[in-house]
């Protein structure tokens, strides 16, 4: 039965998720999913990488989605990531102004992503990162995990899920600094250098 | 050596059997399919073998996890809906109306939320073009919908009844016919993607994608129900399709509100 009864005080139980399949191509991406800073703004960074599997082959089916707060730390409450033309029905994409935090992107032939957004910043104790999640053919079940940028040592150390990880896997969630506000972050699915992967509870 | 639905079959009931030998002996209900469920040849090599780390969403309320990317009515066309009319002639098949409700763990509705939908057309084929199995294309069905829930919850779509299609994780393997949905909460954490089926398909028990869910009543969670009230006299057939979202929701940004 898939009506819902939400009589029950005990809460209701969740729907199973099922892989994003290979053929969404049509229907997620967007265009200018990559482009989430306004255009020009300063504070613009580029992230980018690959997604690969157990082998280390890269994946050109994957999709990758960016969630993350302003410079400031705040959490954009803005719609507008995929503005559609209401005359032809396609994409129009952002407006170049406002920042919605969000966007989505699927990996190139070579399994290689990219994304410009804002520097995220800090939000309570935690050092200042971009919330991501990985959805590809093969993946019953999404993937989250984080971006955090390297450069502040301290912040880095206080962070709480940094500091509960060894060394070796700590350093699979810190990008690499490549100069120019731009960051290389790879995404290993599996096997060596395996990426933390998160589950919130 | 060529994979048969028959070397799968056995996988899919072993893989069952385990799941109801964890349960008895007192492991928790699963909701979701493992990661690593093997049938599915896909996931092999696409599933992390170190354990996830967990975080406890309820500690910390400045995660960026606990609030969600917002959409709007820029986000969408007057038929992003309505799958029948995103060109200049009707898609062939039959027509269907799907509706139901976007809830979290609470039973409460997710309001002004993105739902996404993408399916075959008629003839089992998708408009991509990788899609390899040569059924016919339909100029007039690109087979992709998006709305917004309103403020109970609910969505619906208009569109063509899907046909089931033949895929290469065996010999002979083919896929139920079903609608991909991918959803959003009012917090990341509960993001789903998902697909939902119709009932009684005979080709269930073969697709080991819809056996990776192991629980007999969370699988039935993914197959809507036929509802003569949904069906509009003169057009289509209506089914009605609950989304339940798991993960922790966005409880202290809601406070107040
Ligand atoms: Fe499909």
């Amino acid at each position: 039965m898939t009506k819902i009864d939400t009589s029950s005080p005990e809460g209701v139980l969740p729907t199973p998720s099922h892989t994003v399949g290979p053929f969404y191509g049509y229907a997620l991406p967007f265009r200018g999913g990559e482009e989430i800073a306004p255009l020009g703004h300063p504070d613009t960074i580029t992230v980018h990488g690959y997604v690969s599997d157990g082998e280390g082959r890269p994946l050109p089916d994957a999709l990758v989605e960016v969630w993350g707060p302003d410079p400031e730390g705040n959490l954009p409450a803005v719609d507008g990531s995929m503005r559609r033309d209401p005359a032809s029905g396609g994409f129009l994409g952002r407006n170049g102004v406002e920042f919605t935090g969000f966007g989505r992107i699927q990996t190139d032939a070579d399994g290689h992503w990219y994304a410009r957004t804002l520097r995220p910043g800090a939000r309570g104790e935690n050092a200042p990162y971009l919330s991501v999640c990985v959805f590809a053919r093969g993946l019953l079940v999404h993937l989250f995990t984080r971006i955090y940028l390297p450069g502040d040592e301290a912040a880095l150390a206080s962070d709480p899920l940094l500091a509960q990880l060894d060394a070796e896997r700590r350093g699979t969630l810190i990008a690499g600094d490549e100069g120019n506000g731009t960051y290389r972050f790879d995404i290993r699915l599996q096997g060596e250098g395996e990426t933390v992967f998160l589950e919130f509870r | 050596m060529t994979l048969t639905q028959h070397d799968i079959d056995q996988e899919i009931a072993a893989e069952h059997a385990a799941y109801e030998k964890r349960v008895a002996d007192g492991a928790p209900v699963e909701h979701h399919p493992r990661r690593d469920y093997a049938p599915y040849r896909s996931s092999v090599l696409r599933h992390p073998k170190q354990p996830l780390v967990a975080i406890d969403a309820s500690k910390d309320p400045e995660l960026v996890e606990l609030s969600s990317p917002a959409f709007g009515e820029r986000d969408i066309t007057g038929i992003d809906n309505d799958l029948t009319r995103q060109h200049t002639g009707e898609p062939i098949g039959e027509r269907i109306t799907v509706s139901g409700r976007l809830l979290d763990r609470d039973g409460r509705p997710v309001r002004s939320q993105l739902v996404e939908i993408w399916q075959a057309n008629s003839a089992g084929r998708y408009a991509h073009q990788r899609e390899q199995h040569d059924a016919p294309l339909d100029p007039n069905f690109t087979g992709v919908g998006r709305t917004l829930t309103d403020s109970d919850g609910f969505y619906r779509f208009t569109t063509i009844q899907p046909g089931p299609y033949p895929w290469r994780n065996h010999v002979n393997a083919w896929r139920p016919a079903h609608i991909h949905f991918s959803v959003f909460g009012s917090a990341f954490t509960q993001r789903l993607v998902t697909q939902m089926y119709f009932p009684n398909d005979p080709l269930f028990p073969y697709d080991p994608i819809l056996q990776s869910v192991t629980d007999d009543a969370a699988r039935q969670r993914l197959v809507a129900t036929y509802d003569h009230s949904l069906s509009v006299p003169e057009f289509s057939l209506g089914y009605h399709w609950d989304i339940v979202l798991d993960g922790p929701a966005a409880t202290w940004i809601e406070e107040g509100r």
